[in-house]
């Protein structure tokens, strides 16, 4: 039996609704985000409305139980049902998205806030715009010496970052479920590994309250490094990081 | 012919830039550093230091607020010189088309084409006007400063603007007196020059607009060494040429879309439907045209403003802008999808599209899995309860896909796929001749499964396996490989559907008012995809009029809230669709004639 094209589309939007829910919530245990599912969804349901109504032949099998729906005197006790059912519907979805709740507002904050141009720190001032790691040379010139600046950094890593940021640097260290927000995951691909060492820097010297106010709400627990480390340890903890984790700092040049 | 971007007479950002502030703490240091150079500036220089202004520096009138003011006067006036200057590419192309073919009736549509824009010319002009009086009221001191460099292309400005007139009222009222073998070739010329003329201008108004993101030609004082082709020649104007030139394209062939489309959906005979499906049709095809080469100008422009500065960049695309990126990867898929949507209806113009219904659906998950990617955000809005159960902001599977490399894969699709649309259409009333049609179409599937593959190792591979030099560089393979399939296949169409037999004719004017819709849809999205990212690309500009220079300090120096910018774009595109409907609306009225027996007086009575 053929199933009717209207039912066929609503049956394609179930089926990727569930899809997503399924993969990612059951299978991958990785729950998809309300608000991303809705523009999913959106977007979803416009490219089956555009597969379902480009014809004109497929757009009167959508188009056409819905009229008779509405004007066919046969269907006289379904179109009450459905006109009855279909507000209260909507009016319990409305009060479900509005009624009053105690969750916190959601937030979009912005975790890579732009730098300032410069920044003082260690008593000088440094433009974040040129500003390089001094070790970063040693890479090449001096692979020996670097690895040594390499183990150094780690050193002060695992004494002051790895509680929150982790021993693996996933951000989850023993500290992090108690801090909200959660500790940066150096490991993902869209922190360290797209940002510049310098950009590093000045987070790490200036932590939490150094954030600026495009950042806000700053509830970052992050301190203000440059009271507790030196210059030299930034930057070796800097070399660390990427060391780790394999990643290169963003940079213009090729190598 | 290249004059269609220009998207502004007037900078966008020169009112933009007064409207872009923020709260000052971001660059105390940058700002320090410019006082201090302000201060030990030479003073044997003829030219002034920028000023440093206060709130009592900055006029108010009557209660308005400036920034709105100019901010609103500026779009409209980038939107209109946008379509003025674009519309007379494509007319210079199609009437090009015509006289080549002997096909009048591109001479008609190319005419008709110039013909609206010559009113919107005159309302270009009024909210030029309109614009520089404002900043002129509301801002004079940065007024004083920028002609204080820029007056010698100010003037040319203004002179050339004249050229650009005269040029297009030659070319406008000479359109019928100007035919024939030798005048047609004249009438053409005139018409190059016309888009040189405009492009010219854009140039040099789109100088003045960079010189404020990425000033040169000064000192860190803001004192300007006398050499105006230093300033003009900044670091971001021609990856603003480049990209506003592609855009107008695009834009011009919306716009006129649109008009089509209301024409088509008014006309009361089956020969209007015809010819205005038709019109609808070629301008659909400039617009996809422009639209597909546009997110790679996009890519080259923003990787040349993090190239410039990390700050500006990041401050884009990461910080207090990226969501408005979120909003403009929606509204340029959706340009997409309505382009798509609007090529299937088309495939009902010919019995002989019904054969290529079956592929669209595979198409259409294709596009929409790639537009998917193409917004997904890298940070996620999330609620506590999702938080903790994902263990922090990031999602492990759905995060990889917020980065440039996810996104400049997914577009790449996007624009194959769109490509693949058109092919299909293409062929929708014919049958090939040809003896190795199968062959000819291994070819073109081999290419895009290469294509495809290659598209998608550049993009894992190098987005996410390389440093970030690589992961930028990647972005141009996957680019020129996209190009090169869409120029090689077109070549293999070509010419296996070389005198190829008709199947079915092609009805123009048989598709269903949805597929106008999608015209509308295209223009709408356009209008305020412009409008967004022309307030981003001034906004991250932030409290500097011009950056680390010239700083902003007038109240209205605040970048403004998410809600607060889009509900001041949006009024504005509401503004400009109203007065593109009026412009619609005059070349509707100009071509009826009312009958009025009695009214006049006869000839001897």
């Amino acid at each position: 039996m053929k199933i009717p094209r209207l039912l066929q589309a609503i049956l394609v939007l179930g089926g990727v609704y569930g899809g997503f829910v399924l993969v990612f919530d059951v299978i991958l245990e990785q729950v998809i985000p309300s608000s991303l599912l809705n523009m999913y969804m959106f977007f979803v349901v416009a490219g089956t409305y555009m597969v379902f109504t480009f014809s004109e032949e497929s757009t009167e099998q959508i188009v056409s139980p819905i009229k008779a729906l509405v004007e066919d005197p046969s269907k006289k006790m379904l179109r009450n049902v459905v006109f009855v059912l279909l507000p209260l519907f909507f009016g319990w979805f409305t009060y479900q998205q509005i009624k009053p709740s105690f969750e916190a507002p959601l937030e979009l904050r912005t975790i890579h806030p732009a730098p300032p141009a410069a920044v003082k720190v260690f008593g000088k001032r440094y433009n974040l715009l040129t500003l390089e790691n001094p070790f970063r040379k040693f890479e090449k010139e001096d692979p020996e010496k670097f690895a040594s600046l390499v183990r150094e950094g780690g050193d002060v890593y695992v004494k002051n970052c790895q509680y929150c940021h982790g021993d693996k640097l996933d951000g989850q260290g023993p500290y992090a479920q108690g801090l909200s927000p959660v500790p940066l995951n150096f490991q993902d691909v869209g922190t360290i590994a797209q940002l510049q060492e310098g950009y590093l820097f000045w987070r790490i010297a200036t932590g939490g309250p150094g954030l600026p106010k495009e950042a806000t709400p700053w509830l970052s627990a992050m301190p203000v490094w440059e009271d507790f480390l030196t210059e030299d340890e930034i930057w070796k903890v800097i070399l660390f990081l990427y060391d780790y984790t394999g990643y290169q700092p963003r940079s213009w040049e090729h190598e | 012919m290249v004059l269609l971007f220009g998207l502004l007479f007037v900078p966008p950002e020169v009112a933009g830039l007064d409207l872009i502030g923020l709260d000052g703490g971001v660059a105390f240091a940058a700002e320090d550093a410019a006082t201090e150079a302000a201060a030990q500036a030479d003073v044997a220089s003829p030219y002034q230091p920028a000023p440093q202004l206060t709130e009592k520096d900055y006029p108010t009138f009557l209660g308005f607020n400036g920034r709105i003011f100019v901010w609103i006067a500026a779009q409209l006036h980038l939107w209109f010189a946008a379509f003025v200057l674009a519309v007379p590419i494509f007319v210079f192309i199609i009437e090009a088309i015509g006289m080549k073919t002997r096909d009048k009736r591109y001479d008609d549509m190319a005419y008709e084409f110039i013909k609206v824009s010559l009113t919107a010319y005159s309302l270009t002009a009024i909210v030029g006007g309109l614009t520089l009086l404002g900043l002129l009221v509301f801002y004079p001191h940065v007024m004083t400063y920028m002609t204080s460099i820029f007056k010698e292309s100010m003037i040319f400005y203004a002179l050339i603007f004249f050229a650009e007139s005269a040029c297009l009222y030659v070319y406008y009222y000479g359109w019928h007196w100007l035919q024939g073998p030798f005048k047609k070739w004249v009438h053409l010329t005139i018409g190059l020059l016309l888009n040189a003329v405009g492009t010219l201008l854009m140039l040099l108004a789109n100088s003045w607009l960079t010189f404020m993101m990425s000033p040169a030609g000064v000192d860190a004082g803001g004192v300007f060494n006398g050499e105006i082709w230093d300033a003009m020649h900044n670091f971001l104007w021609n990856p603003i040429n480049l990209h506003r030139f592609v855009a107008n394209i695009a834009y011009g062939g919306s716009i006129i879309g649109a008009y089509a489309a209301y024409k088509f959906l008014s006309a009361r005979t089956p020969q209007e439907k015809a010819h205005y499906d038709w019109m609808g049709y070629n301008a659909n095809f400039v617009a996809i045209a422009g639209l597909l080469p546009l997110p790679f100008a996009g890519y080259y422009l923003v990787a040349e403003i993090y190239a410039y500065s990390q700050q500006m960049g990041i401050t884009l695309m990461g910080g207090i802008f990226a969501w408005l990126f979120i909003i403009q990867a929606v509204l340029i898929g959706t340009l997409f999808l309505s382009a798509n949507y609007y090529l299937w209806c088309g495939l009902g113009r010919s019995e002989g599209g019904v054969r290529y219904y079956k592929y669209m659906k595979y198409l259409a998950v294709v596009i929409v899995a790639a537009f998917l990617v193409w917004f997904t955000p890298h940070t996620l809005v999330l609620s506590n309860e999702e938080l903790k159960a994902l263990g922090g902001p990031y999602h492990k599977y759905l995060g990889p896909l917020g980065i440039m490399p996810a996104k400049n894969t997914a577009v790449n699709i996007m624009i194959l796929m769109t490509y693949l649309s058109f092919l299909y259409y293409r062929r929708a009333n014919k049958i090939a001749v040809v003896t190795w049609v199968k062959a000819g179409n291994a070819a073109q599937i081999a290419l895009f499964v290469m294509a495809c593959a290659n598209i998608f190792f550049l993009g894992i591979y190098h987005g996410y396996f390389t440093n970030t030099v690589y992961k930028v560089a990647a972005s141009i393979p996957q680019v020129l490989t996209t190009l090169l399939v869409i120029v090689i296949a077109t070549v293999i169409d070509s010419m296996i559907y070389k005198n190829a037999k008709e199947v079915a004719p092609q009805r123009w004017g048989r598709v269903p008012p949805r597929s106008q819709y999608a015209l509308f849809l295209l223009a709408v999205s356009f209008t305020w995809l412009m409008g967004l990212m022309g307030y981003i690309r001034s906004g991250i500009r932030q409290h500097w009029h011009v950056v680390d220079v010239f700083r902003d300090n007038s109240p209205d120096a605040f970048t403004p809230s998410l809600g607060y910018a889009t509900n001041v774009i949006s009024v504005a595109t509401i503004l400009f669709m109203a007065m593109v409907i009026f412009v619609f609306w005059l070349a509707q009225i100009s071509g009826q004639k009312s009958e009025t027996p009695g009214f006049w007086k006869e000839p001897g009575q």
